[in-house]
This record gives structure tokens, sequence and C-alpha cells, in this order.
């Protein structure tokens, strides 16, 4: 008896635990329609509510995680599922090396989505997807919807035409969006759940042939607003156009996401 | 061009003797069936330098090394830009093969880049030029081989999405198939790429400027250039060639959305291969670069002299940076070109007679001081006047004081020269620097000695005499400077 009660308040403690930690950590995203960069007016995307964390999953929070699971340790995880390049700009398996202090609150980089994945189920999450983290990446600091406002467009496209700084930036520096997340432009690129479902073959006029919207999206004619989203939001289309699971890149991390 | 006149016979017997040996082979040679014998890696170059010509005689599997790197890099003085790049240049590395060769090539996108890249080769045979095949994540490396079937001088570039923004960061470059027999040997051979680029800050203003879409969107750049940047073959960076060179110029335009007028001030092509084909046409001003597209032009520089590469769409030249220089070295040669011969005062009604002899004009000689000070006062007030004014004062910034003038009092040589030899560059009078230009007058040497001398007398420069020998004396030595 004694015992089951006690397992039964085990049993409540991490049941209530991860909700707590989940809502501190996290974001709750409303339910809403989002129109992608390839849509018109007719055909908006609804997402559900969920849960999107904050913050990217830092160097020393990836750390712990290869710490207490040593097959995703640099020597030792599978090549299937993670390339050459995995955690290359760490000293070595479980040390960031000398420029430690810079970068353990940076996002974790040279990731793959297997272990991205891997370490959203260790934590009882999930990635985004790709529909959830466009939608919640809509959203500037004042509105909700602002993927069509020039002046945030502009904002993210200067990204792309920023060297990358000596060391990748602590999480959490620019001011969070209208949802209260932090760095959803500006600081790397994210892996979602879904990422490669957009087939963007690499020849993208093909693909323009191929598939109406992003024809859609790159064949109008006049030099509008929503031309120049297309540039912004056509890039990480064509970036994660250009991934495969196993790959890690410089400038690639995640964040973590949650149903409601 | 007069080769006929200049080339000793037996130049041009071996000359007909290569053209039909060219041709024997040719007719045999099928560039999508010729043996591929042995490996080597191509040679790349940065603009405006070009590999050395291919000397092999037979197709061979040709490995070309082409990394992706994203780099802030230099757009004008005080300007930098965030180019994305085909080996660290803009325009990207010079690529030359030969026709039939098997081209192995490795597109390699380094792994601190931000974007996906891959290459599209307007010399492939095949979807996308090699897009699709090169579509390339950061810190990755992807292979494919074409064939070279077509001779001719393409553009590569970047194609992924979205595109056009992939060309305005700078990926584009050239690469040349030769043709089997090779090309016609030259002295001088360079790689000159225009390209726009779209900023959101104005021209010139300084700062890493980021890529404005909309600008690029309305086809209006603040920036159009010659390999990448203003002055990129300027100065220190110009291309040279020697008098009497065979020029040939691999021209190119990246765009993304301009065509060039591509002209060389001072030079006609003797041969332009337009559109980068088979076909030339000679005796060619100015020449159409489209975006995506080149031509190969050909000239002998007949004399020395700085010659200007422009874009003859001209407010891009002068406003927006598309100039370059070919400094050519070596002798006149006045049989083609003297250079000016004559400068002088035009003045369609009348007015004073230029250039006549001295003295023939009835002038009366002064016999006093007090005579030659009144004389000078007409001439003064005809011919002075309007820009030094009545009272010798001048006007402040552009036209110097003749009273009470240190530049005068100083020297009076240097008066006489202004007036007879005439007088341009900075000088300094009493203490403001002016720089402008004096046509020099057509007066006599009485006229001179009487105007200087009304000067010296009556503007408070201290007085004194000025005689018609002592302008003579001036008049021989070239110029004088202060």
């Amino acid at each position: 008896m004694i015992k089951s009660r006690a397992a039964i308040t085990v049993i409540l403690f991490f049941a209530w635990f991860p909700l707590h930690a989940q809502t501190d950590e996290m974001a709750l995203i409303p339910k809403g329609k989002f129109m992608p960069f390839y849509s018109f007016t007719d055909d908006s995307v609804t997402v559900d509510s969920f849960y999107l964390s904050k913050y990217q999953v830092t160097n020393s929070e990836f750390l712990k995680f290869v710490t207490e699971n040593p097959k995703w340790r640099q020597s030792q995880v599978k090549k299937v599922f993670a390339d050459e390049g995995y955690l290359k700009h760490w000293a070595g398996d479980l040390n960031l090396g000398p420029d430690s202090d810079q970068i353990k609150n940076s996002p974790v980089t040279n990731v793959s989505w297997f272990a991205a994945r891997a370490y959203a189920k260790w934590k009882g999450k999930r990635l985004p997807t790709l529909n959830e983290w466009e939608y919640a990446a809509a959203a500037s600091h004042k509105a909700r919807i602002a993927n069509r406002d020039p002046e945030f467009v502009q904002t993210i496209m200067d990204w792309y035409s920023q060297p990358n700084p000596e060391f990748m930036p602590a999480v959490g520096l620019q001011e969070a969006n209208y949802h209260g997340l932090h760095d959803m432009h500006g600081l790397i690129w994210e892996w979602v759940m879904d990422f490669n479902t957009v087939f963007i073959s690499g020849e993208s006029r093909a693909d323009q042939g191929e598939l109406k919207q992003f024809f859609c999206a790159a064949g109008s004619a006049a030099a509008t607003d929503a031309d120049k989203e297309n540039y912004a939001a056509f890039l990480r289309y064509a970036f994660r156009g250009s991934l495969e699971a196993d790959f890690s890149v410089g400038n690639l991390g995640f964040r973590l996401a949650m149903d409601h | 061009m007069n080769f006929e006149n200049r080339a000793p016979r037996y130049v041009i017997i071996c000359l007909t003797f290569l053209i039909i040996a060219g041709c024997s082979e040719t007719s045999e040679f099928n560039p999508e069936t010729a043996d591929i014998v042995g490996e080597e890696e191509a040679t790349l170059t940065l603009p405006p330098n070009v590999p050395p010509p291919i000397d092999r005689d037979h197709a061979t599997k040709l490995i070309v090394n082409m990394e992706v790197v994203e780099k802030e890099m230099r757009l004008a003085d005080g300007v930098t830009y965030m180019m994305w790049t085909f080996g660290g240049s803009v325009p990207g590395k010079f690529i030359r093969a030969r026709e039939g060769d098997m081209i192995e090539f490795h597109l390699q996108n380094h792994p601190d880049n931000k974007l996906p890249h891959n290459i599209d080769l307007h010399s492939v045979n095949g979807p996308g030029g090699g897009a699709e095949s090169t579509f390339t994540a950061p810190g990755r490396e992807t292979v494919f081989t074409f064939r070279a079937l077509n001779p001719g001088l393409y553009v590569y570039h970047c194609a992924t999405a979205p595109v056009g923004m992939h060309i305005a960061n700078g990926m584009y470059g050239l690469i040349l198939i030769e043709p089997a027999e090779g090309l016609p040997e030259v002295d001088k051979e360079y790689y000159v790429m225009q390209s726009e680029f779209y900023t959101e800050g104005d021209y010139g203003e300084r700062g890493l400027q980021p890529f404005d879409m909309n600008r690029a969107i309305e086809e209006d750049p603040e920036y159009v250039v010659f390999n990448g940047s203003v002055g990129a073959m300027m100065h220190e960076q110009a291309i040279t060639a020697e008098r009497g060179d065979n020029v040939r110029l691999f021209v190119g335009n990246g765009g993304p959305n301009l065509t060039s007028s591509f002209h060389v001030i001072g030079e006609i092509f003797d041969k332009v291969f337009y559109e980068g084909g088979d076909q030339f046409q000679t005796n060619v001003q100015t020449t159409a670069v489209p975006a995506g597209g080149s031509a190969m032009v050909e000239f002998e520089t007949e004399v020395p002299g700085e010659f200007i590469l422009v874009d003859h769409a001209i407010f891009r030249a002068f406003n927006k940076g598309a100039l370059a220089t070919l400094a050519v070295s070596g002798e006149d040669d006045e049989n083609v070109f003297t250079g000016q011969q004559l400068e002088r005062v035009y003045q369609p009604e009348g007015g004073a007679i230029q250039d006549i002899p001295e003295e023939e004009r009835i002038v009366p000689v002064a016999e006093t001081l007090d005579e030659r000070i009144e004389f000078g006062r007409e001439t003064y007030a005809s011919v002075c006047q309007a820009c030094h004014m009545a009272d010798g004062t001048g006007i402040e910034g552009a036209f110097p004081p003749v009273a009470g003038s240190d530049y005068i009092t100083d020297n009076p040589d240097l008066a006489i020269s202004a007036v007879v030899h005439g007088l341009s560059g900075e000088i300094t009078v009493n203490g403001e620097v002016y720089n402008g230009v004096m046509p020099r007058q057509n007066l006599t040497n009485e006229e001179v000695a009487n105007v200087v001398t009304y000067i010296m007398n009556e503007f408070d420069n201290g007085g004194g005499q000025v005689t018609p020998d002592d302008v003579q004396q001036v008049r021989e030595q070239s110029s004088l400077d202060s």
C-alpha cells in the first residue's frame, strides 16, 4: 500500500514537473492561420496551438545530452545518423573546447536531424513541424503575423548580408517576438520535423514548373512586398531542400516543440 | 587592319598551312567520341587573369575544384558587401577547358557558409546546366561530370532559389571551352566581367551594405562594376599591354539584370566573337553583352595611352562604377595618332583674332610709363575685366584677384606667363587656393607689357614696368611654375 502510494506520488511528480518546466521555457502558440510565402489569399494554413521553446538548444544543454547518452557522442554516433561534421566545433566528445565560455550559451550547431530528434525525445518533446515553425516565425516583435511587413522582412534578409561573428552569439540576446520567442531569425537556421517535405531539387527554376506554388511565388511580375517576403522565406525553404537528415551544418541548430 | 602589309610572306604561308592542317584535323574530331587521354586538374585563375592556353592535342579528364565562399569584400572605397563567391572572388575563378574534355566538376560549399549553393554552367548539355546535380548544403561537396561538346565562352552562375539573389550577391563567372584546334595566339588575354550590385545604402554610402531586394526587382542598381568592385582594374590594378600587342578580352556579364554596352574608349575591336560563339564581326565600336552572356573581343593596341573600358550606357560608367583601365605602354606613333596639336580659344562671333602672328596687328607703341599704363587700361577692360573685375578683386573661389596680389608682386613673370601661356591647376593667391583654368591670351608682346604694367601700377601691386622684351623672354620659356 505504502509502496503503491509512493509510486503514484512519483508518477504525479514526474507528470507535473515536465509540464512546469515546459511552460516555463516554452511559449504557448495559439491556434491560428498564416499564409506561407508561396500562397495567395485563399490557401492559408491553419496551425493548431502548440508549445515552442523560447530559445534554441544550447551547446551546454546538448553537452548534458551526450554526457547521458554516449551513443550520441561524436566518437560513437552511427555514421548513418550524423556525418563527419557532427559537433566538429567542439574539442572532443564532452569538451566544448577553449572557447567554452563564449559558446556554452550559444545555440548548438553541427547537429544532424537524427541527433536533434533524439535530443527532443530525451526531453519528452519533439521538433516543430515546418508549418508550426513558419507560423511562429511569421511574428514580429509587435504583430502575430508580419511576414508581409517589408521592414520585418528586411531585418530577416539582413542576416544573409552579415559575415559570421567570431563566436556564435548566445541565445536570447535579440528581442522576443510577439509570442515571446527569441532568435527565430538572425541567429541560425533551425531543423524542423518534416524539413524534407517541401521538394526543392536544387534546380529551382524547374521546381517552379513542377510546383505551382513555387511558380506563383517566383513568377509574379510586379514588385510587391509579397515578392520581398518570397525571398526571405524562399531562402529558408531552399536551405531545407539542400539538407539530408544526417547533415551537420555550421549554422544549423534546433529548438523544441510540444503538443498543447 | 593592315596585316598583309606587315606580315612577311613566310608567315602567310605558315598560316595558310596551319589553317589547312587545322581543317583536316577538325573534320575528323568529334568532341562526343574523342578519346579521353589522361587526367589533370584545371588551373583556375582570379580575375582579371586567364589560365594559359591549352597545349594539349587530345581530350582529357579535367577535374575542376570550385569552392563556394561567402565573405565580406570591398565593393568600393569604404564600402563592403557580403559577397557569395565561386572561388573567393567576384567574378568567380576562370575555367579553361578544351572541346571534347570530360569535365569532372567538384562543387565545395565552405562549412562557414550560411546558404546552400549550386552551379549552372552554360557550357553543359544537361538539365539545369548541372544545377540540380550540384545542389550543396554548407559543409558538403557534390560532383558531376559533363562533356564539353560546344566550344565557346560561357557564363556559369549559381541557380539556387532565389536565383536572383544568389546572382546579385556575386555568383557568376566564365568558362572557356577552347575549340579543338585552339585559339589563335595573342600577346595578352584578360578576364573582364560586368555585374550590378543592389545595396540598401546609396552609391558610396560607407560600411557593410546589405542587399536590397526592392532595388533588385526594380532593376535599379547602385553599382555597376567590372570585376566585382569599383576600381577593380584601375590605377595599380589596371590591365596592361604594350604597343603593338594583340589583346583578347574574355568579356562576360553576370547581370543579374542589365545588358552591357561594352566599349573601350579609343579602341576599335578588330574582331568580336559576339555572344561568345564561333562567328566574328570585324571593326566594332561597342558590343552588346547580355546578362548571362559573353563576348570575346580582340584588338591591336596601335598606340600607347590609357584606354578606358566602359559600359557605354554611360551613366553606369561615371555614376555607378563601370570603369576600368587598359594601360598601354610604348612609343607614340604619329602615323596613327598625334595627340593634341593645337588648343586655342574658338570665338565664332569674331572677337579677338586668334593665333595671328604677333606684331601684325597695329598696336600703338608706348613711349612712356604713363602711356603704357593707359594702353594697358584699354587691354585690361577688353580682355581681363570680365573675370578679374574692373577693380581687380576677382571673384572669390573662381577668379583670383589681380589687385594687391602676392602672386604678381612676388614674381611679375608669373603674370606675364599666365597671359602668354595660360594657366591651369592649383595656385595660391593671398592665401586662397584657386584651381581653375585661364586660357592663354592672344596678345602681342606690346599689349602684354602694357596690361601687366597697368596691373602692377593701378592695382596696388608695387608699381614697376614690364617691357615687350620681358614678355618675349617669358614667351620663349614653355611655361612658368610658381
